[in-house]
């Protein structure tokens, strides 16, 4: 961010005001006035529910049994820790994060670095890369599945039969992608929409790497790979950290794909999927809420890095006006 | 790799054309690394256009004939089911929650931006941390509170909700379009005795009209992609488009021309804007941490 937090962000941007002490505290109302309306409807909209998520999940409650609900302390989360379905939808959530994050922030690199140069049609490309990230989500997620996935028409084993055809071979392999290897389909199509997101993060952080250090550098005869190594990727850090945190912040909220490419089946179900069909299709209101008090506490540990992150990025740029 | 020119005089000969033959073979790279990401939206908009009896064939013919019968058959041509109804929902909470979100986020912008409240850097990571929270953690008692209150398959709930959801990104965006206004063109409409209202509409959102607009299609896109809250907080009556899209699948068995068909036009609202704000898009997910 630029000139807003020009002056050092961290203590008061502004010197207390000169002793007036009566009208000082209207004015500050004055002041802060604009700003009430949106803060007001946040916390009534997202701070509520969640409060009311807390309560519920101390209870033990199936809307189906309206007249059984009652308290049970901490019984849910015991739950949510000991049963196995839970507990494998927690494997897959993180692991479902972690390989889209990793893979995603390689791919988004190495084609981050491709279009840091000039070449005929860079924008054209740029376009082309950004496409994935601007379909919707859901025609995404049926588009791999329905598609490219497809065992019997897909364009994946298509490709694979045609290309099987060119060199005679009139039996080619067609793997059910699905239904062989269910977490990988899921992130595959995860990769090819949140790569682009990330590749833009990170062009922009090559693009504001300054350009006299890196003639300073190939001039005292650097190569490539020393140039790339120590100084672009240093430059590049917080850049990768805010794409990783972003990225794992977005990716563990996770439904629409999960929804729609296997209906979290086949083992592939993440957390938000399983608290999902806990309230929505077992009706476990209790249960659905605990599970999900622990989706918050675990996004809470990643977003603490996260806002360290922004906010180093916010003193930099401090730092540097 | 290792083209160790002296400094002071370029060597004309070798190293430069073999660095040209690099930098063309990277080019080339750029180019196939574009083709293959867009291959499989392009492959959807190719199957669009096919009949379904060439849509679904393996290996694909793909000199098979255009025809836009998928399209024709989507707007139910046949079936006499449109999507005009879900369509029109998402457009109408995708505009409505776009300005509600406008409207409250340029006011806080200004406060936080141009008059600096006391501890505003507080007040943005606040914004921030609720984008934190995952919107399945509070999705329950919104649900029973719409039960309760027979707000259920409403399009008005979702305006709120996703008025919510975009609110944080917007105050981000737009504090930092904002910070671009002089303040000395403000004091002086305020000396001129314009009071707040009038000072929004006519000095700063003038002024802030680029960077204002930008946030409005980021909105707009977030809001048309949303599916949960929709599936779980809409029925029939104020269905959104990519619930039916889910819902289209199974419900008519499984027709791929048609369904490319559909996954084309409910994301041609997010390409044309998401093209247009390019940029600005990265910065919104990024929270305006990327300018």
């Amino acid at each position: 961010m630029t000139t807003a937090v020009g002056t050092t962000p961290q203590s008061p941007p502004r010197p207390p005001a000169p002793a007036r002490p009566k009208r000082s505290g209207t004015r500050a109302w004055v002041t802060r006035a604009p700003l009430l309306p949106a803060l007001v409807f946040l916390i009534v909209v997202t701070q509520l529910p969640f409060v009311a998520t807390l309560v519920i999940s101390l209870f033990d409650w199936n809307s189906l049994s309206p007249d059984e609900r009652a308290f049970s302390g901490l019984d849910n989360y015991a739950y949510v820790f000991t049963d196995t379905a839970l507990r494998d939808s927690v494997l897959n959530t993180v692991l479902l994060t972690a390989s889209v994050v990793i893979a995603t922030v390689v791919v988004g690199l190495a084609l981050a670095l491709l279009l840091d140069r000039t070449f005929f049609g860079r924008g054209m490309v740029r376009t082309l890369l950004i496409t994935p990230f601007l379909i919707v989500p859901v025609s995404a997620a049926l588009l791999w599945k329905h598609a490219l996935y497809n065992p019997e028409y897909g364009l994946l084993n298509g490709a694979l039969s045609g290309i099987g055809e060119l060199f005679g071979d009139t039996d080619p392999a067609q793997p059910d992608w699905i239904a062989d290897m269910p977490l990988l389909a899921v992130v595959a199509a995860l990769v090819w929409q949140w790569t682009p997101f990330m590749m833009l993060i990170l062009l922009a952080g090559l693009q504001s790497r300054p350009a006299e250090v890196v003639e300073a550098a190939r001039l005292d005869g650097a190569s490539a790979w020393q140039t790339f190594r120590y100084l672009t990727l240093p430059h590049l850090r917080r850049y990768l950290e805010l794409g990783v945190l972003l990225g794992a912040v977005y990716i563990v909220q996770n439904f629409d794909a999960v929804f729609t490419i296997t209906a979290g089946g086949l083992g592939t179900a993440n957390l938000p999927y399983t608290i999902y069909q806990t309230f929505y299709q077992a009706h476990e209101y209790g249960l659905a809420s605990a599970a999900g008090v622990v989706v918050v506490i675990g996004t809470i540990i990643i977003a603490t890095f996260a806002l360290r992150t922004v906010s180093s990025l916010f003193s930099e740029e401090a730092t540097r006006a | 790799m290792t083209t160790a020119t002296p400094p002071a005089v370029p060597s004309v000969s070798r190293a430069p054309r073999r660095a040209r033959r690099r930098s063309t073979m990277l080019g080339v790279l750029a180019w196939a690394a574009g083709l293959a990401f867009c291959l499989p939206a392009l492959w959807m908009l190719l199957t669009s256009l096919h009949a379904e009896p060439d849509a679904a064939t393996n290996p694909p013919s793909l000199f098979a004939p255009l025809t836009l019968d998928g399209y024709r058959t989507f707007f139910g041509a046949d079936t006499g089911v449109t999507p005009w109804p879900p369509l029109l929902n998402s457009l109408g909470a995708s505009l409505f929650s776009t300005v509600l979100v406008l409207l409250l986020a340029l006011p806080a912008a200004y406060a936080l931006s141009i008059r600096r409240v006391r501890k505003w850097t507080d007040v943005m990571f606040f914004f921030l941390s609720t984008k934190m929270l995952p919107v399945v953690a509070g999705l329950l008692p919104v649900y029973l509170f719409a039960k309760n209150a027979g707000m259920l398959d409403n399009i008005w709930l979702l305006v709120l909700l996703y008025t919510s959801m975009n609110l944080p990104i917007a105050v981000w965006m737009m504090q930092s379009f904002l910070a671009d206004v002089p303040v000395s063109v403000i004091e002086a409409a305020q000396v001129d005795g314009a009071r707040l209202p009038t000072v929004l509409s006519r000095v700063v959102a003038p002024m802030a009209a680029p960077g204002i607009a930008a946030t409005a299609l980021i909105c707009f896109i977030f809001s048309w992609n949303e599916l949960l809250f929709a599936r779980v907080l809409t029925g029939v009556v104020a269905q959104t488009a990519p619930v039916f899209l889910t819902g289209f699948v199974t419900s008519q068995g499984l027709f791929l021309a048609q369904l490319c068909a559909a996954s084309v036009v409910v994301s041609l609202p997010v390409l044309a804007a998401g093209y247009a704000a390019q940029d600005k898009l990265v910065q919104g997910l990024s929270l305006g941490a990327v300018k």
